[in-house]
Parts: C-alpha cells; structure tokens; sequence
C-alpha cells in the first residue's frame, strides 16, 4: 500500500473507532436530547469513515489490480496492529467529561487539519474534507460549549473535567508526532505536517479550558509515550472494542449482509 | 342557553375537530391521554436499549450506521412525545419519575432479548409494523399535539419497518446459517408481536372509551387481524414461516385465521416478568441516576450566565 493510502486509513480509522466509542452511548446518555446529538456525532463520523475507507479501497485496488477490496473489508477484516488510529479515540468512554473532553480534542484537530485538507493536491481528499468540515464545526461548538457547562458547572463536574484531563493528556503529543505516512502525503502536498497546526490547536483549546476554569495546557509539558497508534502500536482498548465490532463478519466469512 | 363546556366538548368530538391544551377536557380524558402518550413516550426510551445493544456489533458500516439513525429517530419520538405529553400538565421529570418507579407501563414487547443480528431485522419488520398498524389510525387521534406527533413519528416507522424487512431479506437470501437465524428471529418475535395489540376487545376495558373519545379508531382485534394478513403475504417473499400451524385462510371470512395468543405469558410479561423487565429498567435508571451530575452542571452553569447576563 502507498503511503498516501496509510493516510486515508488514518482518517478512515480514525473517524470509525471515535464513531464506535460514541455509538457505546446511544440510549445510555444523561440527558435525551443530548444522547440524540452524541448518536448524531457519532453517524456523522461514521458517515465520514466510509467515505477514507471507500476511497481507501479504490487506491488499493488501483495500484493491485489483483484486489477488489471493500470498505467493509478494511473495517472487519483487519487486525488492531493494522489499525492506525490516534489512541485518543480508542480510549473507553469514561464518564460523560471524559467523553466530551475525548471529543473536544478530537474535534478541534480535525477541524483545522480538514481546513487544510481543503486545499490538498489529492482532490479526492479535498472532496471529503469539504463534504465533512460543516460537520466537524458542528462537532467542535458542541464539544465546546460541554467543556464548559462541566468545568464552569458544579464542583463535581469540575473536579470531573479536571480528571479526563488528566486521563487524556497522555494521549495529545501522538497527534503532533509525525509519522512516515504524514512525510510522505506532506511531500506531496496532501497533507499539512501536524507541527503547522500543533500551535493553533493548543491556541484553540486552551481559550476554551480557560473559559472553562480549567488550568490550560502546556504544549512544552508533552508526556512521551511509548504507543504509536499511528504505526499500529495501540492500546488493549482497541482489541476489546474491535473484537466486538468484528465479530459477525469474522464468524460468517464471505456472505453478505 | 349556552353549551356547557362539556357539551362543546362532545361537539367538537362528534365533529371531527381537534381538542387542543388549551381548550376544556373531561378529566377522564386528560388521564387517559396522559397514560398513553407517556407509556408510548417511555416505549420509544426503553426500546432503543434491545436495539442499542447491536450497534457496536453491526455487520457492515452501512447497517451500522443506519441502526444508529434507527434508534435516534426512537429517541427523538420519545422526546416529541413527552413534549405533547407535557401540553396535558404533566412534566416529562415527573413522567419518567413514574416509569422509573415500576407506576408507568412502557410496551411489553421490548421485555425481550436481542439475541443474534436476524433480531433488528424482525425487529423493524414485525414489531415496527405491529406498531405501524396501531399508530397509523392515531394520527387522527382527537387530540391534536398527539395527532401531530404521530404523523411525523409514523412517516419514519415506515421507514424503519422497510430497513428491517431488507435486513431479513437479504439473510433469507444468504447462507444456510444466516436463513436459520432469520427463521430463528421471526419464531422469537412473531408471537410478543400479536402481542402488542393489547388483550381480546372482549378483555380491553379502556378501549370502548378511548374509542368513544376517538383517541383509539380501530379495536384491538380489528388491528390484529389486518396486521396477520398483511404478514402472511410478506413472510411468503422471505420465504420464511410464521410459527402458527393454525394459520390459514379463510374464505368466508377473507382473511387468515390464527391460532391462539398465549395470554398468560403476556399477562406474566405485564406484571413485570418477562425475560428482561427487570433489565430494561435497571439500565434506564442507571443511565438517569448516572447523568444527574451533568444534569445538575448544565443547570448551574445556565444559571451562572444568566445571572450574568443580568448583570451587564
């Protein structure tokens, strides 16, 4: 595979995996309006998925003409080493800080790094990124104003924020640490290098932490982590969540549904 | 002399004309409508938990994200449902409180288990349907905010009744293990569906005055039976059988006969019995009990920007 393709993955599998997690709080959330807007961020994601991995697969059967795969092939039929996604967005819920706080995170990098997209030599790619960017803003503002309800709302939602913050800043620095497939679709001026945006996006969610009263982030404070979700390193998250969401085409291989 | 408010009441009944909140109702009515709109209200909640649980397991993207659009729509029912209920004086708080306190019915057929991926097709294919056929009549239901909400909650259960029905077809046309479980699905929720009609009109107490008040159109036989013929013909495309060795059709009658409804277990599964009552309402509770700390934050932090915005 090129590793322009690893990139479409990327994002592909991104967008899956924070999909799933939110899809987990279906039915369950706190408030039913509130579980109708996590059931629709969660289709948007979804939605946007299918888009990479179709694009995906269309590459790949490009380059081998050997292969027809499908979306589906590459979302059921690969294995969690072969995932690429941030480990941000394989982390288990939490409670409702936690999962908005995982969101607003992820919102805020999608969201500048599809502006950039816009303009990207791979027009396939812009494509996407326009058709999703409307979403991403919506994701953001809601993802947003919720890191403010919690941290500016009772002591117990403060001190709850302030946990997922603690819980999830391990997993920031994976998202500006370039990998071999973000060099290569940069040369090619598919993609920014995560450093062009690494500076806005602190920028972004500190002024939302702050308004939030929580104490901001410092871009220089980067806990190193071993996991690179990215080159296929990941969490045992990610094995439990795809050994549920695999399970029926695995046991039924070769029929459709 | 002018009309008691009772007799304009009967008037606008007889006429056709919809009752609306503001206007005068006996209070039988009231309660009634209440007692519906709330336990049809809580049925949208509760049955977005047996289908809930196969969306992390869906097989393909497409069904996945169709069953998350599926169970969204149950949740935006539930949510017009307990707004028009609220137009009667109850508040949705107060509603739920009931239904979390075992004092609100919601539909029993959601007290039964999801067991394998052929469940969301005959889910949307029989019990949508069944529920099709008792909410069609009720978009001419006498009370207009409830007569409203059902137009528009019937436009997208017609739409899921297609999806489930697609999802069945296309198992009826797969492998042998995938037909097994689609015939496995339909033997499960065939009978809870009949069901879902309610008790033989000789058994239905309510009914004679809801249809009297024109909230209820058709009895519960009449729905039954219309729904029975209508599957009889579908299961033939599936090419799939109805588990009922008495069902067949009658000439003389026009429609198909079938056998009877085992009325204890549906009595057992009222009373709260069934296979996951107890289930179903634990997890509403739970996620209640669970979201009160981000219910108590969102209303303080409203209420700290109003106070500041009052203050400039």
């Amino acid at each position: 595979m090129d590793l322009v393709s690893t990139f479409v993955i990327y994002w592909a599998d991104n967008t899956l995996i924070l999909g799933h997690r939110n899809s987990e709080w279906t039915g369950q959330g706190p408030i039913l309006e509130q579980d109708i807007a996590l059931s629709n961020i969660a289709l948007d994601l979804i939605g946007q998925a299918r888009n990479f991995y179709q694009l995906a697969a269309v590459r790949i059967n490009r380059i081998d003409k050997n292969q027809t795969l499908t979306e589906d092939d590459l979302a059921y039929f690969r294995d969690p080493s072969e995932f690429r996604n941030l480990i941000l967005v394989e982390q288990e819920n939490g409670d409702w800080a936690r999962t908005i706080l995982r969101q607003f995170y992820f919102s805020s990098y999608q969201f500048l790094l599809y502006e950039e997209l816009l303009s990207s030599a791979d027009r396939d790619i812009a494509a996407i990124a326009e058709k999703s960017i409307k979403e991403t803003r919506y994701h953001l503002r809601w993802s947003a104003e919720w890191v403010m309800r919690l941290g500016d709302g009772t002591e117990e939602s403060h001190a709850r924020m302030l946990d997922a913050i603690q819980m999830l800043h391990p997993f920031i620095g994976e998202i500006f640490t370039a990998a071999d497939f973000e060099y290569e679709a940069a040369e090619k001026g598919v993609c920014p290098l995560p450093e062009k945006i690494k500076s806005r996006w602190y920028k972004e969610v500190n002024s939302t932490l702050a308004s939030a009263t929580i104490p901001v982030l410092s871009a220089d404070k980067i806990s190193p982590n071993a996991l690179s979700g990215k080159n296929g390193v990941h969490t045992e998250q990610l094995e439990d969540l795809l050994s549920v969401m695999q399970i029926l085409p695995r046991a039924y291989p070769g029929v459709s549904w | 002399m002018h009309a008691t408010e009772q007799e304009l009441f009967d008037s606008k009944i007889s006429q056709e004309i919809r009752i609306e909140p503001k206007d005068w109702m006996p209070e039988e009515y009231r309660k009634m409508l209440i007692r519906q709109m709330s336990q049809h209200a809580h049925s949208e909640i509760v049955g977005m938990l047996p289908e809930g649980n196969w969306i992390t397991r869906a097989p393909s993207l497409r069904r996945k994200a169709t069953l998350i659009a599926k169970v969204q729509d149950e949740a935006g029912h539930g949510l017009y449902l307990y707004s028009a209920t609220e137009t009667l004086g109850i508040t949705r708080d107060e509603t739920i409180e009931q239904l979390h306190a075992g004092k609100a019915k919601y539909s029993s057929i959601f007290n039964y288990p999801t067991l394998t991926w052929a469940d969301i097709g005959a889910i949307g294919w029989l019990v949508d349907g069944a529920a099709i056929m008792n909410q069609v009549p009720l978009c001419r239901a006498s009370y207009g905010p409830y007569a409203r909400a059902m137009i528009r909650i019937c436009k997208e259960e017609s739409f899921h009744q297609r999806q489930g029905f697609e999802i069945l077809l296309t198992l009826s046309r797969g492998s042998e293990a995938q037909r097994e479980m689609c015939q496995d699905a339909i033997n499960r929720w065939w009978w809870p569906s009949l069901m879902m009609f309610g008790p033989n009109d000789d058994a239905s107490p309510n009914s004679q005055r809801s249809m009297q008040w024109k909230i209820k159109r058709f009895s519960n036989d009449e729905l039954r039976q219309k729904f029975v013929d209508v599957c009889v013909d579908q299961a033939k495309v599936l090419h799939m059988d109805l588990p009922d060795k008495d069902l067949k059709w009658n000439p003389d009658s026009g429609h198909y006969d079938f056998g009877e409804i085992n009325w204890d277990e549906f009595y057992e599964v009222l009373k709260g019995n069934g296979p996951c009552n107890h289930e179903r309402l634990e997890a509403r509770k739970k996620a209640h009990e669970e979201g009160r700390w981000v219910r108590e934050a969102a209303a303080a932090y409203a209420r700290k920007k109003n106070h500041n915005h009052a203050l400039i």
